[in-house]
């Protein structure tokens, strides 16, 4: 029974554990890898799972894992709401 | 990480990957690469994913053109999915550009690519969403189209390595040793190598690099930014292009929109900062070419660094005065399209001594003399 991770791009637990053993051993690879924390919530729900299982698959602390850098927006906003603002 | 190495190439995107790769292909597999952080952190984990035929320099064209068949390909050769599709790229004419674009299109028919000039009302047939008031026309090619990045780069990576190269990640150059014009070992935070060939594929840092054994690279980093918004049913075949804006955009495989605006404004520099500026001149650009992408949510923005050259184009080959010290860089924001082909080019100049296809012109040299360009500079 695997359990889902990232509940906007389906990635479970054992897609994680795979990355890992492929030796995509950082979040930084495993996101670009398998995109997740890269779907609509940008990773709030799913990245601190993540880590978690990165750090005891590894047995590196929490913080050395650590997660990858959000990116702004912080929100997601309609294009219309930038393209009518003035510079 | 090994102590000695036939070759060792420095940086881990798509030219270091893909170089490896084509290496160990031609039974050279004692190859290091060594990259700083993590293979694709560079701008080949930050770009587009376009690939593009239309350009307007010979040499630009022919490794566009053999890249796109190497891409069709490459799922098979890498035995992942590298989600490429040939929707197209639509370049968008405006009053102005038009003579320009039909010269254009001519040289590359010349050399035989199906691009063709079509009417604002053919665009839109293309396009159905898109507003054709201002625009003159536009020129079309089907076989340009995108892939995924990320795959095509761990594509190469992991199948170099399962053919013998090493790749070491978190591992930085920090010199490169040379006596008598001779290459003796490469020095990093991790240790030493001996090896008396290097490949600079460090992107936007070759120029680092290249420094450190004195030689000079006229490469310039330039940001570049790019959003991408949140996913939605399959509303566009081609990328959308336009040089007069700079702006360029494309629907990836799984829904979102992904696209950038080049900044004329742009400073030099290695800031790779995301901006309110671009925001507002991306979201103004796009929905003013296709309104209806006004109520789409952007997810996030990120940037990257442009590697740009005087002429963009790449330089390419082998450097005067370090011997077996190959430079494979300055790809001018238009690296990844024609990676296949220019990573198999330098693999073929290191064991064969001589590519298939001559590389002379891309050469450091050419900067020494009179300088004629690439004009067409877009994702
Ligand atoms: C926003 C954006 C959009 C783009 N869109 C497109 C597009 O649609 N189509 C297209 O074809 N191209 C596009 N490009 C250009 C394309 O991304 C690049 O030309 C291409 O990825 C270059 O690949 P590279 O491997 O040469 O360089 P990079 O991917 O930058 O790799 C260089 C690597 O070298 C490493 N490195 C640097 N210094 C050192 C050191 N001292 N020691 C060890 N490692 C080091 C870096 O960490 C980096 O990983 C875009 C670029 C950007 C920024
Ligand atoms: S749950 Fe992973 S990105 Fe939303």
């Amino acid at each position: 029974m695997t359990e889902i991770v990232c509940r906007c791009e389906d990635i479970t637990e054992e897609d994680i554990l795979d990355a890992i053993d492929q030796g995509y051993t950082t979040l930084e690879e495993i996101k670009r890898v398998l995109r997740c924390g890269m779907g609509p919530c940008q990773g709030r729900t799913c990245i601190p799972l993540i880590t978690r299982i990165v750090a005891r698959k590894t047995g590196k602390s929490l913080a050395e894992v650590s997660r990858p850098t959000t990116r702004p927006p912080l929100q997601p906003l309609p294009l219309s709401v930038f393209a009518g603002e003035e510079e | 990480m090994r102590e000695e190495a036939d070759v060792v190439v420095i940086g881990g995107g798509v030219t270091g990957c893909g170089i490896a790769y084509n290496l160990a292909k031609k039974g050279l597999t004692d190859v290091i690469v060594l990259e700083r952080q993590v293979p694709c952190v560079g701008a080949s984990g930050r770009c587009g994913g376009g690939i593009r035929q239309q350009f307007t320099t010979d040499a630009n064209i022919t490794l566009a053109m053999e890249s796109v068949r190497l891409f069709e390909q490459l799922s098979v050769e890498l035995d992942t999915d590298i989600e490429y599709e040939q929707g197209g790229y639509l370049i968008i004419a405006y009053e102005d550009e038009v003579d320009q674009f039909k010269r254009n299109v001519r040289l590359q028919n010349s050399l035989g690519l199906e691009s063709r000039f079509i009417t604002p009302e053919e665009a839109r047939e293309i396009v159905p969403l898109l507003n054709i008031d201002p625009i003159a026309g536009a020129t079309f090619c089907q076989t340009d189209g995108h892939a995924n990045p990320f795959r095509v780069v761990h594509g190469y990576a992991r199948k170099a390595q399962k053919m013998g190269v090493e790749i070491s990640k978190f591992t930085a150059v920090t010199g490169i040793v040379v006596e008598d014009g001779q290459i003796r070992a490469v020095k990093t935070d991790k240790g030493t190598i001996k090896t008396n060939t290097v490949v600079n594929a460090a992107g936007a840092y070759s120029r680092d690099i290249a420094s450190m054994v004195g030689v000079s690279l006229p490469n310039k980093p330039y940001r570049h930014e790019i959003l991408v918004t949140e996913p939605v049913e399959h509303v566009l075949d081609p990328m959308v292009i336009s040089f007069k804006t700079g702006v360029y955009f494309s629907q990836q495989k799984h829904g979102p929109i992904i696209g950038g605006i080049g900044d004329p404004e742009e400073p030099s520099s290695y800031n790779i900062s995301a901006s309110l500026r671009f925001m507002k001149r991306m979201a103004r650009t796009v929905v003013e070419l296709v309104p209806a992408f006004g109520h789409l949510n952007v997810l996030r923005q990120w940037a990257g660094l442009y590697d740009v050259t005087p002429d963009a184009q790449p330089v390419l080959g082998w450097t005067e005065g370090v011997d077996q010290f190959c430079q494979a860089n300055g790809y001018s924001g238009h690296g990844f399209m024609i990676a296949p082909k220019v990573t198999e080019l330098i693999a073929e100049l290191i064991v064969d001594g001589k590519p298939s296809m001559p590389i002379d012109d891309l050469n450091l040299k050419r900067f020494e003399g009179e300088i004629t360009g690439e004009a067409y500079v877009v994702g």
